[in-house]
Formats: structure tokens, sequence, C-alpha cells
């Protein structure tokens, strides 16, 4: 496996720093108190490559909470508010883009 | 059905308590992620995009009502209520936690179930034709064969890290349901002119990034060699397969790469040096194995009973699901039935528990107690009495699963692609649900016949895209979803790989293009029973990207 302090980093807009958590997948976001959250909003934001580097290494370093560490493009609005960069990440946040068999009603 | 011994259950029971320390250590942080991915590994657990998955093994595709019922136990305990039935005749759990995933398995292992071997450089789950044993085209039941070869190849340790996986198939009729050149090796069991019944032995067989049909090393191979001529294939792979590469690790690459003449050499020499050794087979070896599979005891019954005939007469939607989802049986008065796991605006595979737990409940009634399932991702009940297929037929239509759409341009093919799969590039189940409200109309699916549309959401192929009548794949361009799509591949026993049309197209395109292509075939088919991929054969795809291009 392919360390997260290994992955090349380039940044060209807004990035967070995202994992699944360890005991159930659920997908999480590196806070900037070191915490990690389910909540996009509640995430810690960088565009600098020296920040996010240090941000990976400290989640890289929380691995008995969160696994998989990598950095995320996001998009900050207008408005403020922080969405998902790409569809991978909007899929893993909002999750499957379809009906789930059992709300699809077979 | 197979029937486990002790040594089997004491298997499996050992593998949940080991995998249930494992979890403990990992979640007390005794174990890092990269000391325990390898070991969740061996056990089929992935972390896809949302949460764990857990692969549970099917082998050769049968199950017992009882586990089917334990599947939808576990579904509804430890998952969101559902499974996903795959390509390789495993089904998956999309949803499961990590924390809960010991107990999960505990239950499945009382069953019989587990998920050793589905993932990993290993020998994977063993597949075959999921008519085994039941269909009359059939020379003798595969599953014996396979079941010997899933003994040998269990934990054993010099097959536990191969260069890359290893997918065998073994089929045993003429017509090949099992995708047989499609897998890393292939054995087909047939007769040679001396009347004696062996194995045509195929290596080399892949799709992903690099695609290749296997190739025929061993035209005949009698059946006291088939444990000892497996296992030089394995050996052979083993010894000369790259571990430089991940792309290039498959046994595919390694026949391409040495030539297939040097690699049945390689196989050959070692083969000699083991075949009268302790692998090859005494004359009671099959017999054994044959003996715990219990077959179910048929009635005397006649075919086309009167009762079936005059319910097809009076009810047309029991009459067209006849036709289409009603095979012939082997015994007379019997038929198998294919369950569609393909409902208009579905996703292809997947199954609710309590569909699962209605299914059963049918199986234990109608089928002796036992379901297949089958690479297409539907589900068969192999033992069906033609006087109960009406009743069968409603009982199935109540609960979603008898859409006569088996084999139809409806019945894709597709993995989970983005929106679950870590790996995926771009999205697999909206496109086949898309494709399937543009088509709901049945007249027009018969009118368009056999058509095969096999979708993955990246070049990992486990959608089997290559090997689609129309093939989807789909891959990503500047952030966006795109779909490059093949025509003419087919995975029967004249196996074929696509050709890739032209460019590709955008997500909200595949759909559109899918009908251009149906229209197309509608006008350049030489007769309405020219099957699609026969014009496609003899017209090439020339036509074909005309009507799709020349609008774009």
């Amino acid at each position: 496996m392919t360390s997260p302090l290994d992955q090349k980093i380039r940044i060209t807009g807004p990035v967070v720093v995202t994992a699944n958590r360890v005991g159930d997948g659920t997908v999480v976001y590196r806070r900037a108190d070191g915490g990690w959250t389910t909540k996009l909003a509640s995430a810690a934001v960088t565009t600098s490559a020296t920040a996010a580097r240090e941000l990976i290494k400290q989640a890289a370093a929380d691995d008995l909470r969160a696994v998989g560490p990598y950095i995320a493009p996001v998009k900050l609005t207008a408005a403020g508010e922080l969405l998902p960069g790409n569809l991978r990440e909007a899929i893993r946040l909002g999750g499957p883009t379809i009906d789930l068999p059992v709300t699809f009603g077979i | 059905m197979y029937v486990y011994d002790a040594f089997d259950r004491t298997l499996v029971a050992e593998r949940v308590a080991e995998f249930r320390d494992q979890v403990a250590r990992r979640l007390s942080g005794e174990l890092t992620e990269e000391e325990f991915k390898p070991l969740r590994l061996m056990n089929g657990v992935y972390l896809q995009l949302h949460a764990y998955m857990l692969r549970v093994a099917i082998p050769y595709g049968t199950l017992s009502s009882a586990q089917l019922r334990r599947l939808a136990e576990v579904a509804r305990k430890y998952d969101r209520g559902y499974g996903h039935f795959t390509t390789r005749q495993n089904l998956q759990f999309h949803w499961i936690k990590l924390e809960e995933l010991p107990d999960a398995m505990a239950a499945l292992a009382e069953a019989g179930l587990h998920g050793m071997q589905t993932s990993g450089n290993c020998v994977r789950n063993i597949t075959t034709d999921q008519w085994a044993g039941v269909a009359p085209d059939e020379l003798e039941d595969p599953r014996i064969w396979a079941e010997l070869i899933r003994q040998h190849v269990t934990l054993h340790p010099e097959f536990s890290f191969m260069p890359r996986k290893f997918k065998i198939a073994v089929g045993s009729s003429l017509h090949d349901r099992a995708a047989l050149r499609i897998h890393d090796l292939a054995l087909r069991l047939h007769r040679n002119g001396a009347g004696e019944s062996g194995f045509e032995v195929m290596v080399g067989g892949g799709l992903g990034r690099t695609p290749f049909l296997a190739k025929t090393i061993k035209p005949f191979l009698p059946k006291r060699d088939v444990l000892s001529y497996v296992e030089a294939v394995l050996r052979t792979y083993n010894q000369f397969g790259r571990r430089d590469n991940i792309y290039k690790a498959r046994i595919k690459i390694l026949v391409h790469e040495l030539g297939v003449e040097a690699f049945a050499k390689e196989v050959e020499a070692e083969w000699q040096s083991i075949k009268d050794g302790a692998l090859a087979l005494d004359p009671g070896a099959a017999s054994e194995i044959a003996g715990r599979f219990i077959y179910p005891d048929y009635k005397r019954l006649d075919d086309s009973p009167t009762m079936l005939t005059q319910a097809r007469r009076a009810d047309a939607g029991f009459d067209a699901w006849m036709i289409n989802s009603v095979a012939n049986h082997k015994v007379s008065g019997y038929a198998i039935v294919t369950l569609s796991l393909k409902p208009e605006g579905g996703t292809p595979g997947d199954a609710t528990a309590a569909q699962m737990d209605a299914i059963a409940d049918l199986a234990d009634r109608y089928s002796f107690g036992e379901v297949r399932v089958g690479h297409e991702q539907n589900l068969t009940l192999p033992h069906v009495a033609q006087r109960d297929l009406h009743e069968v037929w409603r009982a199935l239509n109540a609960i979603g699963v008898a859409t006569p759409n088996v084999g139809l341009v409806s019945d894709i093919i597709a993995c989970p692609g983005l929106d679950y799969c870590s790996l995926a590039n771009a999205r697999s189940i909206p496109i086949a649900q898309e494709i399937t409200r543009r088509f709901s109309k049945l007249d027009l699916q018969r009118d368009l016949g056999r058509l095969h549309i096999n979708i993955s959401g990246c070049i990992n192929a486990c959608g089997h895209h290559h090997v689609g009548h129309i093939g989807i794949l789909g891959v990503e361009k500047n952030g966006e979803e795109f779909y490059q799509i093949t025509l003419g591949g087919k995975a029967d026993s004249d196996a074929k790989l696509g050709t890739l049309i032209g460019p590709a197209v955008p997500y909200a395109k595949v759909a559109d293009v899918v009908e251009d292509i149906a229209a197309a075939y509608l006008e350049l088919r030489e007769r309405p029973d020219e099957l699609f991929i026969d014009t496609v054969k003899r017209l090439g795809v020339e036509p074909f990207r005309e009507r799709v291009y020349a609008a774009r």
C-alpha cells in the first residue's frame, strides 16, 4: 500500500483530507483540531501544498481512527458553502446516485 | 447440493475465530491498516467508497435455500437489506461495518458460507454453468470437478501468493454458459474420439486492461490427470508470471509474452514430473465427491402437462415468461427457471432480503431447496416441475423477479461502478437503468431478440464489457464521465472480443447511442431471425459507427 505521505501533492484549488472511519467505513474529513468529522462543512480546508502535506501527515498518523487518508478537491461557492470537488467525492459524501433496492421497491 | 463435511465446517469456523481476533486487534490499534489489509482481503473484505464490502463465495453458483435465507438474514441484520450478485457467481454486501463483520461471518459460517479466496492473489471462486447437472446438452455435472479443484486449492500454501489472482471455470455443455474463454484457466468436459470423457484445457483468458481469450493448450486431458495438470499450470504461472508490474501479472500476459506453445511446453514438463504422483486421481475420487452432492429425487412426470398448456393459452403474461425464462430440463416433466434480477429501472444483480427469503421458500417448495447464481447476475431455480410453473410464475411475479427479459436488451450485466466501487472511473448502474427504461416495451425487446449489453465502470472490466454484444466502458475525461462503446463481443463457445466503434460518448448520450445501434440493427438485419450479434459479424461495426456518429 502506498503511504499517503508518498503521494504526490498537486493542488490547484481548495482541498480537504478525507478517509474512511475504521470501525464502520463511514466517510470522514479531517478537522483543523485534529479530529474527524462526517460533515464536509466542518473539514479543514487549505489551498496550500505545505498545509495539505501537514494535514495528511497527521491524518496518516491517526491510523486507529481513519483508514486510507488522501487529499480530495472541494469547491467553495460564492456563498461560502463547501462542496465536493468532483463526482467521486460527491458520491462519497452523498451516497450512490441511484435508489437502493429497498427504496426502489423490489 | 454439495454437503460440507466436518473438515470443511471446522475450517470455516476456525477462519471466523481467526478473523474475529484480527478485527479486535485492528480496532484496538494493535494492528495497523497496512498490517490488517492483507488479512481482511484474505476474507473477501474490501474498503469501497462508502463502507466496507464483504464478498461471499458461492462455489460454482450453487446455493441451498438455507444458505440463501442466511444471506437474507445477514443483509437485513448487518447490511442495508439487500445483496448484489456478481459476474463471478458471488454475492457482495456493500454496507458492512468492520465492527460487526465477525458476527456476520459467524452467521454465514453456520450455513457453510464464507469469503475466503474471494480476494487476493490466490485461486478465486471456481465458477461454472448455472444449469450444471440439469442442462440437456451437458455431458456430466461439471460441479464435481469444480468441487474437487476447490478442495485442492483452498488455503493451498503454494498458491496463496501468486503473481496475481487466478480464476478457474469448468464447463460441460455444448453451449458455453460459463464464459470459459475469459478465464485464467478453463476446463471443458467433452468426449474424445474413443468415447472417453476428459477435459479440454484452456489458459490465458481474461478481460481488464489487456483482454485475451483463453487458448487451448491440451485438447484432451484424461480425468485422472486433472489435479496434476491444474497444479502444473499454477506452478508454471507461479514461477514465470511477472511480479514486477501489477498490470502485467496475470497469466494472460505470461501466455502472450511467452507464446502459447512455449507456455504449454513448460506446463507439460512440469506435469510429466508430477502426473503419476500423489495427485493422480484414483477412479473413486470423483465418485467420492459426487457422493457428497445430493441430487433431487425426481418424480416421474410427463413433459408439457395439460394444465401447463391450458395456463399458457389462458394467460399471455405467463406464456411470454415461459418462452423467455423457462428452459428444457434433462429430466422429463421438469424445467429450469431463470429469475430475472433486471427489472426496469433496477440495479442489475441486486436482490433484497425479502426477495431472497421468498426465493428460498419457493426453492424449498418447488425446486428441491436449490438455487443457482449465474454470471449474468440472475438466479435460477434448477428443478421446477412443469406442472408447478404457473404457480411459480405468479409467486415470482409478486416479488418482481419474473420480468421476461432474460437474454434480451434489458438483461444487462453491470458492475457496481462509481456508485460503490473505489476503483471505478464512471457509473455503470444508472446507465443500465436508463437503457432499461428506453427499452421498456417488451415487444421491442423481443423484436430485437438476443442482445447482451455489458457495462463496466472501469478498465478492470468486472462487467465483462469486452464480451458484450454491446460493450460499454466508463472512462474519465477531464473529470467527466465518458463511455467507450464496443460491438460484436461474446462469451459463448465462439467467444470474441468486441470492436471499439469510435470516440467515447458522454454520460447523457449513452442510452441514445444504444437506441441508435438497436435501430441500425433493425434496418440492417437480413431477416427477423438474424441475431444482432450475427448482423455485426456479417457487416462489421462500420454501419453502426456511421449511424452513431453521423448525428454527432
